[in-house]
C-alpha cells in the first residue's frame, strides 16, 4: 500500500505531459517527358511541425527507411527540415524512425508512412506541376518530462506546453545562439503551397454533434425501456 | 476346387482340431484360483502377465500367536467430572484388557482463564463502561468457551461487540497478572502482558480486511494494475533519482486517497525514498513517449474488450452513419476525448437496444400467452426483431442521410436471407416497424 502514497507524491509531475503536433507524408510529382521507366515520379518523403514550426528543438535526427530497393536504403538526416527526396516508380511503406535529443527522450519513435505517388482518381491526367500529397497528422507525446526538456521548450511554437502545477518554477531558458542555426522550419519550404491544413475544430464539432444525436437517442431508449417494463410487470408477478 | 483351397487355407477338420488344442490351455489360463469367477471379473478379469496382488494371498490372514477376542466393556474418561461409565467394544488380548486412559482424553485441553477475587476487583478492575456483573459474566462465558469470542459475544447478555469484550478480558488479565506478580520484570515476558490488546488497531484491521475481501473482481484487477504500475514507477524513480537534481520539490504529505487505503496505524511511511541522495551527474529524460492516435487505438480496445466483433463492427457502422472518421484525421487531445468518448456512448446505446429488443420480445411472448413454449418463440420473434431494429436505427435519421446511401444500406440488409420477414421492404423502412408477434412465424 505504501506504493499508493508514492503515487499521490509524484502525482504533480505525473500529470504533466508535453505534446508535439506533427505532420508526416509526402509529396510526389509526377515527371512527365522527363519519366523513364525505373524513375516516373520525384517524391519527398517528410517529418514537419503541424504548424511548420522547426521540430530540431526536440528531434535531433530522422531515419528514413526505404525499400530494400534503393541504394543504401538507411537514410539518416541530421537536421530540419527532415525530409528525403528520391526518385522511383514503386509505392512501399516507409518507416520513419524519431531520434530525440537526450534531455527530451532516450527511446526512439516509430511512424510508418505509405509512399502515394498515383492519384486517387485514375482516370484523370496526370500533372507534372500538381504533386500528390497524403500527409497524417499525430501528436507525439512526452509524459513525465525532466526539467531541463520543460525549461528548454518552454515558449517555443513547435511544442504545446502543458501547465504546470501550481508553485512550480523553472530554470531560466538557456539561451541559444540563433544566427549560427539554419533556419529548420518549414514556412517557406518549396512544397508548402502544397501542405494541407489541420484544424481540430472541425473535427470537434462533428463530434460534438455526433454525442449529441447519440444522447438523445440515448435519453430515448431509456424511456422506452421503462415504459415496456412497465407493461410487462403484471405479467411478471405469475 | 474349393474356395479355401484358392485362399490357401487348410480345410475345416484340421482347423477344429487345432482350435480344440488351443481352447483347453486358454481354459486353464483364464481359471480364477481362490475367488469367485464375478469378483475375478472386476479386478479385469484375464490375470496380468505380471500380477500385482497375489491371488492365492487374498484370503490368507498372518498366523498370529496371540488369542484375540472383542468384549464389550465399560470404560470411563478421565475428561469427565462426573463418573459417567460408557460402554465400548474393547480388543482383548489373551484375556488381558487394555489398560490406561480413555484414548481420547488427552485431547481435553481448555485455556487457563484467570480468576480475580472480588477485593482484587475492587482494587484494580474497576472500570465504567463494564459492571462487576458483566465483567463475572464475560468471565466466566470464557472459561466455559475457551476464549471462542465469537460465540462468547453471541452468548453474552448485553449487546457487546467482538472488540469490546476481548479489550475487557485481556485488560483484566494483564492487570491482573502484573499485580499477582512479585515484580513487574517476572511478568514481562508473559504474552499477555507483552504484547497487549489494541482496540483500535483490531477494528481498523478488520475494516480493512473486510474491505479488501469484499472488492468485486474489477477492483482486484484494477488494484493489482495500480500497485503494479506504482511498483514499475517507484523503481524507475530510484533509478533516476540517482541522477536528478537535488532541489526537485517534492511534498510530503500524503492525499486522500491513500488515507483512505490506510491499513492502520502500524503502517508508517517511509520518507526516505523521496530524498536525494546525489547531486545530478546527467539530466534525466521523459521516461515515456507515444504517439498520441496509438494512445486512442489503446483506449479504444480497452474500452470495447467486453465486445464482441459484431458489436465492434456496428460501432463502427455508427460512426460511419454519424459521419465521423473512425479514426481522426486531426488526433489532438481534445479530438482524442471526444472520440473515446462517443465510442463508449455509442456501446450504451447498442446495449439499450439490445435490452429493449429483449424486453419487447419477452413482453409479446408474454401478451400471446405461449409462456410455455417460450425459447423457441421468444428466439425467433427476437430475430425478427433484431432485424426490425437495425431499421429503426435509420428511421431516427442521424444527421443527413442521401437517398442513395440509404438504398444500398437496406440492400446490404436484405442479404441474410430471411424472405419470410415483412418488414424487410424497402417502403417498410420508413414506417415504424410493427412488433413481430409469435403468431406471424
Amino acid at each position: 500500500m505504501f506504493f499508493f502514497c508514492m503515487i499521490i507524491v509524484q502525482k504533480k509531475m505525473k500529470d504533466v505531459e508535453i505534446s508535439v503536433p506533427i505532420v508526416y507524408g509526402n509529396a510526389a510529382f509526377w515527371l512527365g517527358k522527363k519519366a523513364s521507366e525505373y524513375q516516373s515520379h520525384k517524391w519527398t518523403v517528410y517529418v514537419r511541425g503541424a504548424t511548420n514550426e522547426d521540430l530540431s528543438v526536440v528531434v535531433k535526427r530522422a531515419v528514413f527507411q526505404l525499400h530494400s530497393s534503393f541504394n543504401n536504403p538507411t537514410r539518416i538526416v541530421e537536421s530540419a527540415p527532415f525530409e528525403l527526396t528520391e526518385s522511383g516508380w514503386g509505392e512501399f511503406e516507409i518507416a520513419i524512425t524519431l531520434f530525440f535529443h537526450n534531455y527530451v527522450c532516450e527511446k526512439p519513435l516509430n511512424l510508418y508512412h505509405h509512399l502515394k505517388l498515383y492519384p486517387e482518381d485514375e482516370s484523370g491526367p496526370m500533372s507534372t506541376k500538381k504533386p500528390v500529397v497524403v500527409e497524417s497528422y499525430d501528436e507525439v507525446v512526452f509524459t513525465e518530462p525532466s526539467e531541463s526538456f520543460l525549461a528548454r521548450v518552454q515558449n517555443h511554437p513547435a511544442v504545446t506546453f502543458p501547465r504546470l502545477p501550481a508553485g512550480f518554477t523553472l530554470p531560466p531558458p538557456v539561451p541559444q545562439d540563433e544566427s549560427k542555426r539554419k533556419r529548420g522550419d518549414t514556412k517557406d519550404h518549396p512544397l508548402s503551397q502544397w501542405f494541407l491544413n489541420f484544424s481540430e475544430a472541425d473535427e470537434l464539432l462533428q463530434l460534438a454533434a455526433a454525442r449529441q444525436q447519440v444522447q438523445t437517442h440515448i435519453a430515448k431508449l431509456r424511456r422506452q425501456i421503462s415504459l415496456t417494463d412497465g407493461q410487462n410487470q403484471p405479467f411478471k408477478s405469475l | 476346387m474349393d474356395a479355401k483351397d484358392i485362399l490357401g487355407l487348410p480345410k475345416t477338420p484340421l482347423s477344429i482340431t487345432q482350435e480344440k488344442k488351443s481352447r483347453p490351455q486358454k481354459d486353464s489360463q483364464r481359471k480364477p484360483d481362490g475367488i469367485s469367477r464375478e469378483v475375478y471379473a472386476l479386478t479385469g478379469g484375464v490375470a496380468p502377465l505380471m500380477p500385482s496382488i497375489d491371488v492365492s494371498q487374498l484370503k490368507r490372514r498372518p498366523p498370529s500367536d496371540e488369542k484375540i477376542t472383542w468384549q464389550w466393556l465399560p470404560f470411563t474418561s478421565s475428561a469427565r467430572k462426573d463418573n459417567l461409565q460408557l460402554y465400548h467394544w474393547v480388543r482383548v488380548v489373551n484375556g488381558v484388557p487394555p489398560t490406561g486412559d480413555y484414548s481420547f482424553a488427552k485431547y481435553n485441553k481448555s485455556v487457563d482463564v484467570i480468576r480475580y477475587t472480588d477485593e482484587e476487583y475492587e482494587k484494580h478492575l474497576t472500570d465504567p463502561k463494564w459492571t462487576k456483573e458483566e465483567t463475572d459474566q464475560l468471565f466466566d462465558l470464557c472459561e466455559r468457551f475457551d476464549l471462542r469470542f465469537i460465540i462468547i459475544a453471541d452468548r453474552f447478555p448485553t449487546p457487546r461487540t467482538v472488540e469490546e469484550l476481548k479489550d475487557r478480558y485481556y485488560s483484566v488479565s494483564r492487570t491482573i497478572l502484573v499485580a499477582r506478580a512479585p515484580s513487574p520484570g517476572e511478568v514481562a515476558g508473559h504474552p499477555l502482558v507483552k504484547e497487549p490488546y489494541n482496540v483500535t488497531q483490531e477494528i481498523e484491521r478488520k475494516r480493512a480486511l473486510s474491505m479488501v475481501l469484499s472488492q468485486t473482481k474489477h477492483q482486484e484487477r484494477k488494484d493489482a494494475e495500480v500497485l503494479a504500475e506504482a511498483k514499475r514507477i517507484a523503481e524507475s524513480r530510484m533509478a533516476a533519482r540517482a541522477a536528478e537534481e537535488p532541489d526537485l520539490p517534492i511534498a510530503s504529505d500524503i492525499g486522500p486517497e491513500s488515507a483512505e487505503r490506510a491499513v492502520g496505524p502500524g503502517d508508517t511511511i517511509s520518507p526516505s525514498n523521496v530524498q536525494v541522495p546525489a547531486p545530478a551527474a546527467a539530466p534525466s529524460t521523459s521516461l515515456r513517449v507515444y504517439l498520441r492516435t496509438y494512445a486512442l487505438e489503446q483506449m479504444v480496445q480497452a474500452a470495447s474488450s467486453s465486445a464482441g466483433l459484431r458489436t465492434i463492427k456496428r460501432v463502427e457502422q455508427t460512426l460511419q452513419d454519424l459521419e465521423v472518421n473512425l479514426k481522426p484525421k486531426v488526433p489532438t487531445k481534445a479530438v482524442c476525448a471526444e472520440h473515446l468518448e462517443l465510442r463508449k456512448e455509442i456501446l450504451t446505446l447498442l446495449n439499450l437496444q439490445k435490452q429493449l429488443q429483449y424486453k419487447e420480445a419477452e413482453g409479446s411472448s408474454f401478451r400471446d400467452g405461449s409462456y410455455g413454449d417460450m425459447p423457441g418463440s421468444a428466439k425467433r420473434s427476437q430475430r425478427a426483431a433484431d432485424q426490425d431494429r437495425t431499421f429503426v436505427l435509420d428511421t431516427i435519421s442521424f444527421g443527413v442521410i442521401p437517398g442513395d446511401r440509404g438504398v444500398k444500406r437496406e440492400q446490404k440488409r436484405k442479404g441474410p436471407g430471411r424472405a419470410s420477414e415483412t418488414s424487410s421492404s424497402p417502403a417498410g423502412a420508413h414506417k415504424r416497424p410493427r412488433k413481430m408477434k409469435a403468431s406471424d412465424l
